[in-house]
């Protein structure tokens, strides 16, 4: 069993206004550190495979089937080995 | 002309497309429900605005994999014709009939309003009684219709006169200041290569009738009929 979390973000050649919204509302409460913020979404998913490589390779094809959009968004992979309920 | 409105979970337009066809236009109509594999014989198959699946992970995303969509692919594979209405548009992206991708309406809100918006392709049988550069007010009602591609694709869009509709003002001008949602380019519907499909933002479902204060949509139906 593996543990997948997917984390979506917008390309960094599309425009992102909730995220400069959120950015500019940081800026507005005295955090003038904040830069560069990009609003993304978050996918946790439990894979019922024995094989990492596998389980990579069936996660990334749910990627580019359904989870992303390629024309618009990017996303990071972390696998994390679980071990079994049974 | 036959026509077939595919109706999805959470579609709400679907009965204004109905009626616009049957009643206004006379057309030969049936609805067609998500879950059904073949689609009727039919000439023009129409994908209502609405939030299908509850718009739940992208707008259309979901939609794109129901059962009736494969027959809509064939359908528009065939040459036969498909109008992607608001949502429509949207599962039209997601399916991969038209290119590019909706952002959220760069005010990041949702956006109810008449706009104006500029013919710019007659050559399709969508627009084929509009003139170019003919305006219409036509309703809009989105929260994620701020049309998105890459400068490839925006490139051959415009090279192959497949932008059908800009928004504008009144009087035809295309600017910043007249974009509703941001879209790239000031797109509000644009065409296949084939320019058998057509996807688009505004609803000219619901300015169809002069009872509903605008008729300017009408001509895209009244284009389809004749097609």
């Amino acid at each position: 069993m593996f543990k997948a979390t997917i984390n979506v973000t917008l390309k960094k050649s599309v425009l992102d206004p909730q995220g400069q919204t959120v950015l500019h509302a940081l800026s507005t409460l005295g955090f003038k550190e904040a830069q560069d913020l990009r609003v993304g979404k978050f996918f946790e998913l439990t894979v019922d495979e024995a094989d990492r490589n596998r389980a990579e390779a069936r996660v990334r094809e749910m990627c580019d089937k359904l989870l992303i959009n390629p024309v618009i968004e990017e996303y990071a992979l972390t696998l994390r080995e679980e071990k079994s309920a049974r | 002309m036959k026509a077939a409105v595919v109706v999805f979970p959470g579609s709400n337009c679907d009965t204004d497309c109905f009626s616009v066809l049957s009643r206004v236009m006379k057309m030969d109509v049936s609805y067609v429900w998500h879950k059904e594999r073949t689609l009727p014989k039919v000439d023009l198959v129409i994908l209502p605005g609405g939030f299908s699946y509850g718009d739940y992970l992208r707008t259309g995303a979901v939609a794109r994999f129901s059962p009736a969509m494969e027959s809509v692919i064939k359908h528009a594979d065939e040459g036969r014709l498909v109008l992607g209405i608001c949502n429509g548009f949207q599962i039209l992206l997601e399916s991969g009939l038209l290119p590019g991708a909706m952002l959220r309406n760069r005010s990041l809100s949702f956006v109810c309003e008449h706009v104006w918006l500029r013919v710019e392709e007659n050559r399709s049988a969508f627009t084929k009684n509009l003139k170019q550069g003919e305006t219409l007010c036509v309703p809009i009602a989105h929260g994620e219709g701020n049309y998105f591609c890459d400068d490839d694709t925006l490139k051959r869009l415009q090279d192959d006169s497949l932008i059908a509709f800009r928004y504008a003002s009144q009087t035809g001008e295309v600017s910043e200041a007249f974009n509703p949602n941001g879209s790239r380019d000031s797109i509000a519907g644009i065409l296949s290569g084939k320019r058998n499909v057509l996807g688009m933002m505004p609803h000219p479902e619901r300015a169809s009738e002069p009872i509903l204060g605008y008729d300017h949509g009408r001509k895209i139906f009244e284009s389809l009929a004749g097609a």
